[in-house]
């Protein structure tokens, strides 16, 4: 019979009250009826079904009544009802579209097996915690080191693909034969790389991405085996990768062995450009590692004092390598997505509880018609939940609509797909979102409106909301002002950062600059005379057309690529690279300054007099001259910089090789002649650039067919004008800052429609008060400062409390504000008037309502 | 009462337990009990009305104003204060004959077609 008690409890509270006791009484009959055990058995197990089938039926019986009466309820509110869907809408959108992102790029685990133990490596400079290591430092740091299970080396290269159609320039990765059984992936057909492989004399493998295989070799497996040409060489197809393998970034569409030649570069020390990545033994920590490695650096240090001073170790788990301002953008933006959703869910929660004021005489009328409390909570509760899940639909529907736009989050150099599927874990964290949001922001008003109802209610002439609802409301409305004054002055501090940075002066002039690539193969053109012929004749013809004032080669244009830093040595001694004694290094072709608008202070360019068979010269950018040559005259004075002694030419002005957010090491242009063959072969001018009156669109096909006329395998890529280099440098923070801005806006309107309905409600509820006031004599400016002294107590204390709060956030994000300070009064100004004008607007028009207020009119009503 | 007639169509077909307990209350007013029993007579314990069945289906009957909940009480020496006593309406009424008037029309149906419940 206890069982049976226990069961009843499956129906609605108001079912059980009615008819429990008469089941009860049946159910005891039936019991004493039933005959042995089996019978008992037969009554337990029929029991049991039927008393579940009945419970849910009948709860089923009583949603559906709760949804007509809610849909009809809401119907019957539409402005209501849909400010609280879109306010519901907005804030679960806005944490999904985020949260699809930010689980993406900050938490989901890599897509290796056993991520938790892949680790990068790094050598640690002073001044440079993350460098490169060099070959032969990664040797020994493999041979020295035990606590990886194994360690594996990569380069990052660009190949020249050709012979299936047009010639094609690819980014590629060369890995030692370590690295894919160390991240645990398996090819999707055919091998991966051996030790064989490795070795300089094999003959060339290549493994191709999923991605290529499908367009370029139109996904046929007979490929492999077969030869393609990559800068000239011919490579065996040995296998293809799975779909969604990326290493070591998304780029990468095919790989070859990591081949290094045991010569003179291989011994030095200070030519970092090994990627190395490892896997830590298991049971072996992080920490562990790191101390391992710092013991292995300074034995090192002992050993090669020269070169290895100071030179430390990095270990980084690599699901840590985002950069920091990437981290720093997606925990910015979910912040202010949560401060979206908490504004979204007070303004809910305000909107509620004041419906459930206003609805009180209704609620009184049906408890009196016999509805119990728990019958009203539970019809309050699929209201709120009925709202929050529309909104949560629609919201979740918006934020898928826009995962496109936010792709643009996730960084390139992440080794994952750059769209961010939408898993199981998204919409789950969109549904409990939602939830909450209706539980939370519904049930509580609910209970409160529930279970005040008292016969009270029904009386005519009830006044005021009640003191402590509107504590609770005015608690609301601060938050709601608190939160969209952090959001404003976040957007604020980032919109000032942007504006920093755009102003910044590159060092040259992007109006009209046309750029390319046009990277030349090895060993097609390993001499230096076979590219110096290249050179020229592609150049003399560019310069040729119509439009074109100049056009030149460097290595690498600023921004492009931000590497190639070398230490530089006066007097034959190498300078301590501690204190920054390094400068980038970058060969031209003469004109290059001239086009891209870099101006020459001091002595001349380089031009094609300087063979290799002249003194080697550079021209060097102002800063290099204050570095070593202060208040003297840099020209005719020597340096050694790159395997040679170089003599100064001339002097140009700085330009952000590092980009705009970093500074930049001083720069060293050489004549692009003065190689000797073979040697520093990835510095070989390939970024082509033009300055040109013409537009792209007519330039382009020109330029094509001159770089075909002159080599027919030659491919052309990264197309683009030197503007969009440099655009591209803020794409991110302008995107963010989009986003941001957008959240702001939301938090402000949300925040002044809270405001405009406290204090309509206040109001209302009011008028009364009001009428026997203006009654007994008070003007109308004696309305109006109360019903403004309200409103604006409210927004000062969510100004005054958000300020805080925002210059406490801007503290936690300098990294991203390019120097601008985190209690910018500007900004500060600029989000507390905004607040101001939205306090005015939301008080306007409750004050003007009471302040034509009837007091005969009023009092005649009750 | 065109009206009365459209709008007990409207609950049409009836679920069984409806049907079953309409026609247990056609005699006399009937506690929840006692309506259980009755069914299970008159079906010869084919029909055997569970306690969450009969329940359900007697709040959605009032809702629905098929029964009424009787304030007559039988002689007290009969009475249990525990038990409700149930009365069917004349709509109650309505709805049942409508039924019945559906099943006779289906019952024809059958014969047409050869079905006759006399013949196997």
């Amino acid at each position: 019979m206890r069982l049976y008690n226990l069961l009843v409890h499956l129906y609605p509270a108001a079912f059980r009250n009615e008819y429990g006791e008469e089941m009860r009484a049946i159910f005891a009959r039936r019991e004493r009826q039933a005959r042995g055990p089996l019978g008992a058995l037969a009554l337990w197990t029929s029991t049991l079904f039927e008393v579940v089938v009945n419970a849910l039926a009948v709860h089923w019986d009583i949603l559906r009544q709760d949804l007509r009466y809610t849909a009809r309820a809401l119907a019957g509110t539409p402005g209501f009802t849909l400010t609280a869907i879109l306010v519901v809408a907005l804030g679960v959108g806005a944490n999904t579209a985020v949260f699809t992102v930010t689980d993406f790029v900050l938490i989901r685990p890599l897509p290796f097996s056993e991520p938790e133990r892949l680790v990068k490596l790094y050598e640690r400079l002073p001044g440079y915690s993350r460098m490169e290591l060099s070959p032969v430092t990664f040797r020994d740091w493999k041979r020295m080191s035990h606590s990886f299970e194994a360690m594996g080396a990569y380069v990052s290269t660009s190949v020249n693909l050709v012979g299936q159609g047009d010639p094609e320039r690819l980014e590629a990765s060369s890995v030692s034969s370590e690295v894919f059984p160390l991240l645990g992936i398996q090819p999707l057909a055919g091998r991966l790389f051996n030790s064989t492989d490795d070795r300089i004399d094999s003959p060339g493998t290549v493994l191709l991405s999923y991605g290529l295989w499908q367009t370029v070799f139109g996904a046929d497996l007979g490929v492999i085996g077969r030869k393609v040409v990559l800068d000239g060489a011919p490579l065996t197809v040995i296998g293809v990768m799975p779909r969604d393998f990326h290493f070591s970034d998304r780029s990468v569409e095919l790989w070859t062995p990591l081949q290094v030649r045991d010569d003179d570069s291989f011994e030095d020390r200070n030519n970092n450009y090994f990627g190395v990545i490892a896997k830590l033994r298991r049971g072996v920590t992080i920490a562990q590692a790191r101390s391992e490695m710092s013991v292995i650096t300074a034995q090192l240090c002992r050993q090669y004092p020269k070169e290895m001073a100071q030179h430390g170790a990095t270990v980084n788990p690599l699901h840590e390598e985002l950069s920091e301002s990437s981290r720093m953008l997606l925990v910015a933006l979910s912040g202010a997505a949560i401060c979206v959703l908490l504004i979204a869910c007070a303004n809910l929660a305000s909107l509620l509880l004041a419906r459930g004021l206003a609805r009180k005489k209704e609620l009184a009328v049906r408890t009196a018609l016999g509805a119990g409390r728990e019958r009203l909570i539970r019809q309050l509760v699929t209201e709120s939940l009925v709202l929050a899940v529309s909104g949560g639909a629609l919201g979740v529907l918006g934020a898928l609509g826009s995962i496109p736009l936010l792709a643009k989050l996730v960084p390139m150099s992440l080794p994952v797909n750059q769209t961010p599927s939408v898993d199981w874990r998204v919409l789950a964290f969109a549904a409990l979102l939602t939830f909450l949001t209706g539980i939370a922001f519904g049930v509580i008003p609910a209970l409160r409106a529930g279970g005040s109802v008292d016969l009270g209610g029904l009386r005519d002439g009830v006044r005021a909301g009640g003191g402590r609802r509107e504590r609770v409301r005015s608690a609301l409305v601060i938050a709601e002002v608190m939160a969209s004054v952090v959001l404003l002055v976040s957007s604020g501090l980032l919109m000032r950062a942007l504006w920093r940075l755009q102003s910044r002066d590159p060092g040259f002039r992007t109006d009209g600059v046309l750029t390319m690539r046009t990277a030349l193969p090895w060993p097609k053109y390993l001499k230096t005379a076979a590219r110096e012929e290249f050179y020229k004749q592609v150049l003399t013809e560019i310069r040729g057309l119509p439009g074109v004032s100049n056009a030149a080669y460097i290595s690498f244009l600023p921004m492009v690529w931000r590497g190639g830093i070398w230490p530089v040595s006066l007097d034959q001694q190498i300078l301590d690279r501690a204190e920054s004694n390094s400068a980038s290094l970058r060969f031209v072709t003469s004109g290059f300054f001239a086009a891209l608008g870099i101006p020459l202070q001091l002595g001349r360019d380089v031009d094609e007099a300087d063979t290799s068979d002249r003194p080697f010269v550079a021209v060097v950018s102002q800063s290099f001259v204050r570095r070593y040559w202060p208040n003297e005259n840099p020209l005719g004075r020597h340096f050694q910089f790159g395997f040679h002694d170089r003599m100064v030419v001339g002097v140009v002005g700085d330009v952000r090789v590092r980009g705009l957010e970093r500074p930049s090491e001083p720069q060293v242009y050489l004549p692009y002649q003065q190689v000797p063959d073979g040697y520093l072969f990835p510095y070989t001018p390939k970024d082509l650039v033009v300055r040109s009156t013409t537009t792209a669109e007519l330039l382009l096909p020109a330029i094509r067919r001159i770089v075909q006329s002159v080599d027919r395998e030659q491919p052309i890529s990264d197309v683009r004008m030197m503007s969009e280099v440099v655009e591209g440098e803020t794409a991110s923070r302008v995107l963010q800052l989009r986003i941001l801005g957008a959240f702001a806006a939301v938090a402000i309107l949300l925040a002044g429609i809270g405001i405009h309905g406290l204090l309509s409600f206040a109001v209302s509820q009011r008028l009364h008060e009001i009428g026997v006031r203006i009654a007994l004599g008070a003007s109308s400016s004696d309305v109006l400062r109360m019903v403004i002294r309200q409103g604006v107590t409210l927004a000062a204390a969510g100004v005054a409390l958000g300020a805080i709060v925002a210059f406490a956030a801007g503290r936690e994000m300098e990294a991203l504000l390019a120097g601008v300070e985190p209690g910018d009064a500007a900004t500060f100004l600029g989000a507390i008037g905004l607040c101001a004008l939205m306090t005015l607007l939301g008080i306007v028009a409750p004050a003007v309502r009471a302040v034509l207020v009837d007091p005969i009119a009023v009092m005649r009503s009750e | 009462m065109a009206d009365e007639r459209l709008r007990a169509d409207s609950f049409l077909p009836l679920p069984e337990a409806t049907f079953h307990i309409l026609l247990a209350l056609a005699e006399e007013d009937r506690h929840g009990y006692a309506i259980i029993q009755e069914v299970e007579k008159r079906t010869d314990g084919a029909v055997k009305l569970s306690a969450g069945t009969l329940y359900r289906s007697i709040q959605r009957m009032l809702e629905q104003g098929l029964i009424v909940e009787t304030r007559e009480r039988p002689a007290p020496e009969l009475d249990d204060e525990r038990r409700r006593y149930y009365r069917i309406t004349a709509f109650g009424s309505e709805v049942a004959r409508a039924e019945a008037r559906r099943l006779t029309h289906l019952v024809k149906l059958a014969r047409v077609s050869g079905f006759s419940p006399g013949r196997a």
